[in-house]
């Protein structure tokens, strides 16, 4: 039998059950009653015990929700979602508030142990090489844990829940909450504004370069929960940080909704390097189940000389939507935006980037590689824009898809627009498929048809994985490996 | 070593082997040579288990054991190698990289350990000297940009590392110049031994000065139509394959 003929026999058999992050803690959740109305966002409101001004600020969102419309242009395709079939707050029952680790409850710390996130400082400093990564862990609603505050605090940096930043912080909250992705952006960001639970909230001194790379590690446990968190990250002039986010979900029959908003600011000289590697429940090989990943996510490169840097490795999701932008404003900022998307089984993936020049000299770089394989659909969807005052603005942009089998669909829409004549924009896309000659020559050498695709596809999309983190590259790629389980002989 | 029996294969209903039979004992080198078109190419294919030709009669052994079932991936693990003749560029995917997977790989199916680093490195670098391969070529993704001679010479380099039981060049000699040939032919000339066979497959007798057959063998229309000792390959370069053909026909 042909090895193209197996490919599609192992494609048809594609199990999900590869997915390692499925199971549920038995752990008791406080959650707030299913549905949405005003009293629901007072209530999340009066969880996190907030400010007025925040309250009003959600339920503005929350009454601009209402007279929206669910967007249908991105190229997927789902029953329609109940939102009065959902809670919207779950919190696990031991947590009342910030807590030191030691009176973190031990089934949360375990919990986070078998997804492989270090949370007792102790042990990241005894494992390999020092590489120290402070996390902060939402669970379902609410943060669980954040680690090495007090160091970070040395340098001034300030890294602690966003519910915490409302109180500890609130001059900066307010200032910068909603001021990239407003609460009338979108039709799930501004579900998000009303009913945002929990999330990250990083501020970066003038002149600091963050010591240790930070990240959030997002995790949903609880049953017919959406979840909606909200991160904002502040760099202040010449200041840097590198920034990564992980996602996963037990497995569950039904689809959840995950509907966060991102917001980066980098002021002038600094800059934000910030990465993902979602891995959202996939659903099962039938479509069953999964994550709806519904994500605004965008970055303003507000002062001169500024930077944003978007880095991305998609795997998991029933459905994907997110387009992670970079306002490029302060003249010579620079936005990049580099991303693996695989997908398998029923997935779909409509996801991209906005690069939107309005300062002079801004550049900007785009490295999209979707990989799709069995009966998935796999979209880029990106926008490339220059504003009549952005002169001398540049954009290069490289699309590659790579198909395996032939039951799947990769589609390049790219929107260019320039309204200055001295802007230069260039765009290459390719599609192409893994080739019999070099599955056999691979082969030949002695990789099964497995290894040989997993060899062949870090080929691919070696470029973006140079730009992860050298600790996430190599989780990436063993994920890269995990996700195309089956879909060869 | 190989044994070839009366093998019959076609591609999409087009009949390429016409019952084929050869054999290639431990410690020889074996050549095939033909006209274009007589199936040489393919037959390499067929005995490395490409996917696209079916095999309708006929079986092949490899150290007495039939290897028609096995995938490509098991076969070489058992020993047999090819060289291909228009070697496959893998973009992103450094040749370091892929020597190590690969050495890996048929360490793994072997229920062997894996290599360590440092051993590899220090192995790979000792062979890649020898075949004038540069560190510089190694960091550089498979094939991709490598002239003609630098593929050929890095197929030579990854079957010394393999150390096959059986190794099948395939116009190895195609593309290359004179000093390339010979760079080439050293490589496998050092591999030769009393426990590895060799099938040479090539247009032209030059190659054969310096890689020295003891069995010569013209293959046309799917077949051999006539085997004999290094001469045989003399008289080729004098008169063509013309009279043999039709002597065959």
């Amino acid at each position: 039998m042909a090895a193209v003929l197996e490919t599609l026999e192992t494609v048809k058999s594609v199990d999900v059950d590869a997915y390692k992050y499925g199971f549920v803690t038995d752990i008791e959740s406080d959650r707030a009653p299913k549905g949405l109305n005003e009293d629901i966002v007072r209530f999340i409101s009066a969880k996190k015990n907030e400010p007025s001004w925040l309250t009003e600020w959600r339920l503005d969102a929350y009454r601009r929700w209402l007279t929206m419309e669910e967007p249908t242009w991105a190229r997927v395709d789902y029953p329609k979602i109940d939102y009065q079939d959902l809670y919207y707050y779950a919190a696990p029952k031991s947590m009342s508030g910030p807590k030191s680790l030691d009176e973190v409850d031990p089934e949360l710390l375990r919990t986070y142990e078998k997804l492989g996130i270090p949370l007792r400082e102790r042990e990241v400093l005894a494992g390999v090489q020092g590489a120290r990564v402070a996390v902060d862990a939402v669970f379902d609603s609410v943060s669980v844990a954040t680690t090495f505050r007090e160091e970070l605090a040395k340098s001034g940096v300030i890294f602690c829940p966003i519910s915490e930043a409302v109180h500890s912080h609130p001059d900066l909250v307010k200032k910068y909450l909603g001021s990239v992705v407003p609460v009338t952006d979108n039709y799930f960001a501004s579900l998000n504004s009303a009913v945002f639970s929990d999330g990250s909230f990083v501020y970066i001194p003038p002149g600091v370069r963050c010591p240790m790379e930070l990240s959030t590690y997002f995790r949903i446990n609880e049953q017919n929960t959406g979840q909606f968190e909200r991160t904002l990250i502040i760099a202040d002039k010449g200041s840097y940080v590198s920034y990564l986010e992980g996602c996963t979900a037990p497995k569950r029959d039904e689809n959840q909704l995950h509907a966060a908003v991102v917001e980066l600011i980098a002021h002038d000289d600094a800059e934000i390097k910030y990465s993902t590697v979602q891995n959202w429940y996939p659903g099962d090989s039938e479509g069953r189940g999964g994550i709806y990943n519904f994500v605004t996510k965008r970055g303003d490169c507000r002062g001169a000389n500024s930077k944003i840097s978007w880095t991305q490795v998609e795997t998991g999701s029933a459905i994907t939507w997110k387009y992670p932008s970079c306002i490029l404003r302060g003249d010579n900022s620079r936005g990049e935006f580099y991303s693996i998307a695989i997908s398998n089984g029923r997935q779909q993936v409509d996801s991209g980037t906005k690069m939107l020049h309005l300062g002079k000299n801004t550049t900007s770089r785009i490295i999209s590689k979707g990989i799709s394989a069995g009966r998935s659909s796999n979209t880029y969807r990106g926008q490339v824009f220059a504003h009549r005052k952005a002169s001398g603005a540049r954009n290069f942009t490289n699309c590659d898809s790579l198909l395996i089998g032939n039951a799947c669909g990769a589609h390049t829409v790219p929107y260019v627009e320039s309204r200055n004549s001295s802007a230069q924009f260039e765009h290459e896309a390719t599609t192409s498929k893994i080739s019999e000659d070099q599955l056999f020559y691979c082969m030949q050498r002695g990789l099964s048809a497995e290894e040989a695709t997993a060899l062949i596809v870090n080929g691919f999309v070696r470029d973006v994985l140079q730009q992860l983190p050298m600790e996430f590259a190599v989780e990436a790629q063993k994920l890269i490996a995990v996700s195309l389980e089956g879909s060869v002989g | 070593m190989l044994e070839i029996r009366n093998l019959h294969a076609e591609i999409d209903g087009k009949k390429i082997l016409n019952g084929l039979t050869l054999s290639v004992p431990a410690g020889e080198v074996a050549a095939i040579m033909g006209p274009n078109g007589s199936g040489k190419s393919t037959l390499s294919y067929i005995v490395a288990g490409r996917s696209d030709y079916t095999v309708t009669a006929g079986e092949v052994l490899l150290n007495g054991e039939d290897i028609l079932k096995l995938p490509p991936h098991e076969r070489a693990a058992r020993g047999l190698f090819l060289a291909f003749q228009y070697p496959v560029e893998i973009p992103g995917v450094t040749t370091h990289t892929f020597l190590r997977t690969a050495m890996n790989a048929q360490r793994k199916t072997r229920g062997e350990e894996e290599l360590k680093t440092a051993d590899f490195i220090k192995i790979m670098r000792a062979a890649a000297d020898k075949l004038s391969i540069s560190q510089e070529m190694l960091r550089r993704p498979l094939n991709v940009g490598f002239s003609g001679g630098e593929k050929k010479r890095l197929e030579v380099l990854q079957m010394t590392l393999l150390e096959p039981r059986f190794g099948i060049l395939d116009e190895t000699d195609s593309g290359l110049d004179i000093d390339a040939l010979r760079v080439v032919s050293d490589g496998v000339n050092a591999l030769r031994s009393k426990e590895r066979g060799f099938l040479v497959i090539t247009h032209y007798q030059r190659l054969l000065d310096y890689i020295k057959p003891d069995s010569v063998h013209v293959m046309s229309n799917g077949r051999i139509i006539k085997s004999g000792g290094p001469d045989l390959a003399l008289e080729l370069e004098k008169h063509g394959y013309r009279d043999i053909v039709a002597n065959a026909a």
